[in-house]
């Protein structure tokens, strides 16, 4: 059978009778075995899948599919809280835990039918870009230089959900996205992540980092299956208070590459000399790809951009430092026992968190300290309004905006800079995103001159993924990509 | 109080929502259930769970801020107040901070017969925590959950209370208007209802003194005292010339006396901000008319009423409403009856037996209806008020009706004037020599012919009627 498979061929395929959903999730957990070496999945739900995957063969035999993708297998990043299946957010203090209920993305994915092969690994509590923070070790990215052998990081928080699709280790995935961490993943392994509307998907049953910013998406092979993927976990869900109202649309079914008479925007403070050329070259061929199809280029400003990254780095660890103190050994996770209350608060948290997360809940419980609060924190939720009104402006010229997912492609694991602040600069494209609660896709596009995956984000004004993924498909079918990396990790 | 010092007292009632589920999850909130046995997802802080708001909290929350003459914000938001305790699930309690629901207001409250109003700063809503259980094992703490998440209003006065008097007259007065709106059934001993008592002392005309906190009062007689200790201990203290310290205390019911429990430096520094689980709380203008349509009579607008209806003096009616069942109680006995009557069986004899068997209005032995019956048969004559008193009891012991015991014990008074002619008579013919002493003068053997025409009626003579008869006879 054909390598690489995408949702639609997936579903094809199975509506052929030309596979069965047990043969798929067999080829898929065989993949998965061979595929130990890049440490994508931090539990394997192997026998559980191939009784979800005879169920669903059974459904088609009887004609009662639950959806069109019913049957097909896919990955679940190790946030979302799923029943009687380990989830531990990729930390030491969860590394025990299995929740007795199923959080409303992943149900929604049952719903349809769709086959769970394991939880993905990921940064810890969703916090970095590398995939290193995991207490289970960092994700290899599928993706090598052709200049040299070293092992490459495939970007995070949601590195597992999107090493495993680049790599067909699933079908699609699940990730979630605070700053970046399903685009810019997504970017660095050459395949697609959308980061829907704050509130367009349940956050219910999500472990949360940053509660303002926080949300699933997909993560796939394509722009279709991006489309098809999130069209299944997106809806209102009255046990999340932020979650929108809005009617859930068909965005597979409405699908469409019509481009004609739109207007993007290109945003001057997205461009800098330090980009490097293939990036800037790759952004260069898109506007030009999208001026060919139709479409109308205008420089546009957004002019608190370089605000971004502070902003969010006071908001996320404010809001993370406050979501991650119920770890506290009393409940459930992992307890270390001291001699007193506090003690035992102080062993179980020193243990039970990685560096980067310890890091995160200082910076938050500094900024949100009495004496610190309005300089840090009320000052940037002003920032936070004043970015999001610059979107709100740029939206009022514009359909869309284009801008590189990533200032670099994937770098070396080993590679890492020691000042933590130049690995948050990965995030400086993505995070303002976040900041303004609108929906963003990274689409790939071109490789570097290393044969690594540039990614390219569109953006457009909250509740307009439709939009958004028509014209991410123009992009697609226009520029072609399809490059996928040498399967190494198999030889 | 002490004379040469002032008070200043403010206070923070905790008062318990009366609602069937939790402020941001639907376990119930029932008292006295199995530990743990009342704990969702939400309430043990499980991974990923999120709150939603209980619509019924905020109407209890705006009903209770009408009732205090509260203003109603139309947007109020939820903080988070972070702090560790083994009984805070989630390490934050959501609670409102700088953007209440319930504004400035006031209630008045009797002061040296005056009436004087006390100032409302605000009314909130938040979560209770859990419950710590220290004496179960040696070694080890356990955490009951159940009250977790149960959804609190905490009302703030401003500092206008000068006396323990006017303070307790404060909860009280607050406690009342709760439960007339039935927003919270104010039981202090299950702790639906705690107060935290800010005091301070200074001499007459000079700036307000250093005040304490004593947490989590539960008795209006602690209150009383707690504040009474609290003031002697800072006139003590700045008499030998030492400072107060701004700190929180702790009143120990057994010794009468409070003790530090943390100073302003030890104070937790919670980092509140806006919980970004919950949006703005947002108000219509239509749905707070609605909630204002539906707020019952309060306990002074049913003062006045009473005293013009039934004309009860300003003393018993205030007496009567304090209580929203015992205003209940007497509004249904009094309905169609004398209420000079009623207003005298309710507050004396009821009230006494109340007192003595420590019972609420709502475990009254006695019926409303049964009352009743037993002032229908004082106000029409059938039995006297001696004997009403009597059968009363009967009533209290036996929960019998008062018609029922009259006619077991033929009870019922003989008014009738034909029947007691008899008697009459029969007494006169049988002292003949009696008779002829009191004709000659002797008054005093009146009372002789009252009690023999009695002993002959087995008690059961009219006396009025009886005594008019006797005078007509023997003085012809």
């Amino acid at each position: 059978m054909k390598r690489n498979l995408n949702f639609i061929e997936a579903s094809s395929l199975l509506e052929a009778s030309e596979t069965t959903s047990v043969d798929l999730t067999k080829i898929y957990l065989e993949n998965i075995k061979q595929a130990e070496e890049l440490n994508c999945f931090n539990t394997i739900t192997a026998e559980r899948a191939l009784v979800d995957a005879e169920k669903s063969d059974l459904r088609r035999q009887q004609g009662t599919l639950k959806s069109r993708f019913d049957g097909i297998p896919i990955g679940v990043k190790d946030l979302f809280c799923t029943k009687n299946i380990k989830t531990t957010a990729s930390s030491k203090i969860l590394s025990n835990f299995v929740p007795s209920y199923e959080s409303a993305v992943t149900q929604n994915c049952i719903d349809a039918g769709l086959i769970s092969l394991g939880k993905l690994n990921c940064d810890e509590f969703a916090m970095g870009s590398t995939n290193k923070t995991s207490y289970y070790g960092p994700v290899t990215n599928p993706w090598k230089s052709n200049k040299s052998d070293a092992k490459l990081v495939p970007g995070g928080s949601s590195g597992g959900s999107a090493a495993a699709v680049a790599a067909d280790l699933c079908v699609a995935s699940l990730g979630t996205d605070t700053g970046g961490s399903i685009r810019q993943p997504a970017s660095f392994t050459g395949t697609v992540g959308l980061k829907p509307t704050y509130g367009r998907v349940s956050r219910w049953g999500i472990i949360a980092f940053a509660s303002s910013l926080d949300q699933a998406g997909p993560i796939t092979k394509t722009v279709e299956d991006a489309a098809a993927l999130f069209e299944i976990i997106a809806g209102h869900d009255p046990k999340d208070s932020t979650s929108s109202i809005k009617e859930k649309e068909s965005f597979y079914h409405n699908l469409n590459s019509s481009i004609k008479g739109m207007k993007i925007g290109i945003p001057k403070e997205f461009k800098s000399d330090g980009l490097p050329s293939s990036t800037q070259k790759a952004w260069d061929d898109c506007m030009k790809l999208l001026q060919t199809n139709g479409a109308e280029l205008i420089d546009i400003s957004l002019p608190h951009t370089m605000d971004a990254l502070p902003t969010y780095y006071i908001i996320a660890p404010a809001e993370a430092s406050s979501n991650l103190a119920r770890y506290d050994g009393v409940k459930y996770g992992i307890r270390e026992e001291g001699k007193n209350l506090i003690e035992m608060y102080e062993k179980t948290r020193s243990v039970g968190f990685g560096d980067e997360v310890k890091r995160r809940i200082l910076i938050g419980t500094y900024v949100l300290s009495s004496g610190y609060y309005d300089a840090y924190y009320i000052k940037a939720q002003k920032i936070r309004s004043l970015i999001k009104n610059d979107f709100n402006q740029a939206f009022e010229k514009v359909d869309a905006i284009l801008t590189p997912s990533t200032p670099s492609t994937a770098f070396e694991i080993e590679n890492e800079p020691n000042d933590p602040v130049q690995t948050y600069l990965n995030d400086i494209f993505t995070v303002p995103i976040n900041l303004a609660g609108i929906p963003a896709i990274s689409i790939p596009f071109a490789n570097d001159e290393n044969g690594l995956p540039i990614g390219l984000q569109l953006i457009t004004n909250s509740f307009e993924e439709q939009k958004l993924l028509n014209i991410a498909k123009n992009v697609q079918d226009t520029v072609n990509y399809e490059s996928v990396p040498k399967n190494w990790w198999q030889e | 109080m002490i004379s040469g010092w002032e008070l200043v007292i403010g206070i923070e009632i905790h008062a318990q929502v009366k609602s069937k589920s939790k402020l941001f999850s639907s376990s119930s909130t029932e008292f006295g259930s199995g530990p743990n046995s009342q704990v969702s997802l939400v309430d043990a802080a499980m991974p990923g769970m999120l709150p939603v708001i209980n619509k019924f909290c905020v109407e209890q929350a705006v009903r209770s801020g009408i009732g205090l003459n509260a203003q109603i914000n139309k947007k109020s938001i939820f903080d988070r107040k972070n702090y560790f305790y083994q009984d805070l699930p989630q390490g934050y309690q959501i609670s409102q901070f700088k953007y209440p629901i319930v504004g400035n207001g006031f209630i008045e409250i009797e002061s040296d017969g005056q009436s004087k109003k006390v100032g409302i700063e605000r009314l909130h809503l938040e979560q209770d925590a859990g419950k710590s259980l220290h004496d179960q094992d040696p070694n080890l703490t356990f955490v009951d959950l159940n009250r977790s998440g149960i959804a609190l209003m905490e009302i703030v006065s401003m500092p206008d209370m000068t006396s323990p008097e006017e303070a307790v007259e404060y909860v009280k007065k607050v406690r009342s208007i709760l439960r007339y709106l039935d927003t919270c059934d104010g039981n202090m001993e299950q702790g639906s209802l705690r107060a935290d008592v800010n005091v301070s002392v200074n001499k007459p005309g000079d700036s307000l003194g250093t005040r304490c906190e004593i947490k989590n009062l539960n008795s209006f007689k602690y209150i009383h005292s707690a504040i009474i200790y609290e003031a002697k201990r800072q006139i003590k203290l700045i008499e030998s010339g030492e400072n107060i310290i701004q700190e929180t205390r702790l009143y120990n019911i057994d010794s009468g006396e409070t003790r530090s429990m943390r100073s302003k430096e030890d104070a937790h520094d919670y980092r509140y901000f806006p919980d970004p689980d919950l949006l703005p709380l947002i108000l219509e203008d239509d749905w707070i008319k609605k909630v204002r349509s539906s707020i019952p009579e309060l306990p002074d607008q049913k003062k006045e009423r009473f005293i013009r209806e039934y004309g009860l003096s300003k003393y018993d009616s205030s007496v009567i409403v304090s209580d929203k069942s015992t205003s209940d109680y007497y509004e249904k006995v009094v309905k169609d009856r004398n209420p000079k009557l009623v207003t005298t069986w309710v507050t004396s004899e009821l009230f006494s037996v109340l007192n003595k068997k420590n019972l609420s209005i709502d475990e009254s032995p006695i019926s409303p209806n049964h009352l009743g019956e037993l002032i229908d048969n004082i106000d029409s004559g059938k039995i006297s008020s001696r004997q009403a008193k009597d059968i009363f009891e009967e009533m209290c012991e036996t929960g019998k009706s008062a018609n029922n015991i009259i006619n077991e014990k033929e009870l019922s008074q003989i008014s009738d004037e034909g029947e007691l002619e008899k008697l009459v008579d029969n007494v006169i013919s049988l002292n003949p020599e009696n008779v002829e002493k009191y004709k000659n003068g002797k008054d005093k053997l009146f009372g002789f012919f009252v009690g023999e025409a009695m002993k002959l009626s087995k008690g059961k003579a009219n006396p009025k009627v009886l005594n008019d008869l006797l005078k007509s006879k023997l003085n012809t």
